[in-house]
């Protein structure tokens, strides 16, 4: 297998009890591409995500990163392993400022013999979080302010800086723009921007097709838990894509999935 | 796209927009009370115009400050605040430590049993609980008997909290009920007493003069300062410790973390339910330690001891700033806060007012800190 494949699933398949969420997913990311998974309420996307994070453990399926076979046992397993997620629900603790938020669980210390006492090491923290942000082109004028003081844009961009500074292999992102106002939509996807050029491979999870139309290179879709279309941007369009969404049209290659 | 300024209209972000820090309100509020009371001293007629805190006149300490009562309103929060410190961290977690009042009942009757002499004013000691292989030990041992007991509850109660996922209010309370059952069954309700003289001078002895060796023992320092005032050398060492730990450990940050957003603090690798057990078993401890002192000052150890102290720690802990929500608060806060209590009680003293205004005034103060904090929590989310 070539080491240019960032992420492979195959037959990737998560069953709730009786209710089939995914279906024999086959899925292939290729480096620094820029791939969006579209679809309906419920058709999958989330379910994918969610195998794919170790969120969830799958009913059966294989996954790659990297070429290397992957089992994750829960979330903290796959960040290690490189793929980080900014989640619909932002996952940062109100009460603390940037640097400690990305540091998180993973805080840069002096003094390790102190065990649980250990000294944190708050200049590492601060220079490599203003390196992340410089990296990603966020602006967060004050870094030292708590999340609570932001607004949503502003945390939006700090749960991305994350991958930023931690030099993660793939990046996800599960509808970071679902909750902002048009300019906090703005400055997401100029950081989305700034990873394609930097080279970095994403999986978009959106419901706002102009947003999708923009920013990615490939077009996944979703539906009733099975992948329907596998669309290039450039050979496509917006109601062709409603309309594997819908159901109106499924792809050739899939025929008889759905 | 080359351009990536953002668009900066709705996101600017100015600096006046960050909140002061809330110790700064504390002490403010701190001030107004003192003020208050300074007020009322003057203008009350049968005070004759006396000071709270300071002492134009006699001069007695080389100082215009009233000494004496500087120090006895340190010293008479210094027990408690010590649980307050705890307790703020519980707090700070999104708990809450109903049981610190009764560890310190169970503590005081147990430390105390292994702290008894043989013989008093020659005769053999008439309170004694164990034979004579308990009598005369070592200073450390109940000390850390009474460390121990303190840890040992203390992370009971996290347990249970941690991994039974029981609310903290629940298990805290059953081991507040449990632990004063302890501390009557030890001695089947007699009170314990005449500890060794170094027990005693735990809490009575002079501190700064020991660990000076006695070389600074005729200054103004020793002599004035700090006699007789252990346990607020106690507790202000504490606190400084356990600030320097809150806010630059890896500790401190993990217990703002899990009051922050505990399943942001699971999805980031923290392990929430050991670092709860952590904190509980520290509350649990300096609990313990507040025990050694109380006994060691009052030279004794009865069931009752530290009875509603829960209730106090935690007042102290609210009224500076500590956030029942978690999250939010501060060592530094608790101690202004355990000041503003002393304030309090030493100034319905000074004003020669009776015992239960105090209460009432106490308990109208930790609703009003309460109002406030979400007051401004509410004005804080409507300006961002």
């Amino acid at each position: 297998m070539s080491d240019d494949i960032v992420l492979r699933t195959e037959d990737l398949t998560k069953h709730y009890g009786g209710v089939h969420a995914l279906e024999g997913a086959d899925f292939e990311l290729k480096q620094g591409e820029h791939v969006a998974i579209m679809g309906d309420n419920g058709a999958g996307k989330s379910t994918f995500v969610r195998q794919i994070t170790g969120v969830e453990q799958r009913t059966r399926g294989r996954i790659w990163l990297y070429g290397d076979e992957v089992n994750f046992a829960g979330p903290l397993d796959a960040r290690e392993a490189g793929i980080e997620t900014v989640f619909q629900t932002l996952a940062l603790a109100d009460d603390l400022d940037v640097p400690d938020n990305l540091f998180l669980g993973r805080e840069m210390t002096k003094w390790n013999w102190l065990g649980p006492f250990r000294v944190l090491d708050y200049k590492g923290m601060r220079d490599a979080t203003v390196a992340g942000l410089e990296r990603t082109a966020v602006k967060i004028p004050n870094i030292r302010n708590t999340i609570r003081n932001m607004s949503g844009g502003q945390r939006q961009c700090v749960a991305i800086a994350r991958t930023a500074t931690f030099h993660s292999r793939l990046t996800i992102m599960d509808e970071p723009t679902a909750a902002l106002g048009v300019q906090e939509t703005a400055q997401v996807e100029n950081i989305v921007r700034q990873l394609k050029e930097a080279g970095e491979p994403l999986i978009l999870i959106s419901h706002n097709m102009r947003q999708v139309m923009d920013l990615v290179d490939r077009i996944i879709v979703f539906r009733r838990g099975r992948i329907v279309a596998n669309l290039d941007r450039n050979e496509t369009d917006g109601q062709d894509v409603v309309a594997y969404i819908t159901g109106a049209k499924t792809g050739a290659e899939y025929e008889g999935a759905a | 796209m080359a351009d990536t300024s953002h668009g900066t209209g709705g996101l600017a972000f100015d600096k006046s927009k960050r909140a002061w820090p809330n110790e700064v309100n504390i002490f403010i509020a701190l001030v107004l009370i003192v003020l208050i009371f300074e007020a009322l001293g003057q203008l009350l007629p049968y005070m004759k115009g006396q000071s709270m805190l300071f002492d134009f006149n006699s001069g007695r300490d080389g100082t215009i400050l009233n000494m004496a009562r500087i120090k006895i309103i340190i010293l008479q929060v210094s027990i408690i605040g010590i649980i307050a410190l705890g307790v703020t961290q519980v707090i700070i977690t999104g708990g809450i430590d109903l049981s610190s009042g009764s560890i310190v009942g169970a503590t005081a009757m147990i430390s105390m049993s292994f702290a008894q002499t043989e013989l008093v004013n020659g005769n053999p000691n008439p309170k004694a609980i164990f034979g004579p292989w308990a009598m005369d030990l070592p200073i450390l041992v109940p000390i850390a008997v009474g460390l121990g007991c303190g840890l040992i509850a203390g992370s009971i109660n996290g347990l249970l909290i941690a991994y039974t996922r029981i609310p903290p209010f629940i298990a805290t309370l059953g081991m507040m009920v449990s632990a004063r059952g302890v501390a009557k069954w030890w001695s089947r309700g007699n009170p314990i007493s005449f500890p060794t003289d170094e027990y005693a001078a735990i809490s009575n002895g002079n501190l700064v003069d020991g660990l000076t060796f006695g070389v600074f023992s005729e200054s103004w320092i020793v002599t004035q300062v700090f006699d007789g005032q252990n346990p607020a050398i106690y507790f202000l060492l504490l606190a400084v410790l356990f600030h320097f730990i809150m806010k630059y450990t890896v500790y401190g940050k993990h217990t703002y973390a899990i009051g922050s957003n505990e399943d942001a603090a699971r999805m980031s690798g923290i392990n929430v339910a050991w670092q709860k057990v952590m904190v509980y078993a520290v509350a649990g401890m300096l609990a313990g330690f507040a025990a050694i002192l109380l006994t060691s000052r009052n030279v004794t150890a009865q069931a009752g001891m530290g009875f509603v102290y829960e209730l106090d720690a935690i007042a102290m802990a609210v009224i500076g700033g500590v956030s029942l929500a978690g999250g939010r608060g501060s060592i530094i806060g608790t101690v202004l806060g355990a000041m503003i209590f002393g304030v309090i009680i030493s100034g319905f003293t000074y004003l020669k007012l009776d015992a239960f205004y105090q209460e009432m005034v106490k308990g109208g103060i930790i609703v009003a800190a309460v109002v406030l904090d979400q007051w401004r929590q509410r004005r804080a989310a409507l300006k961002s």
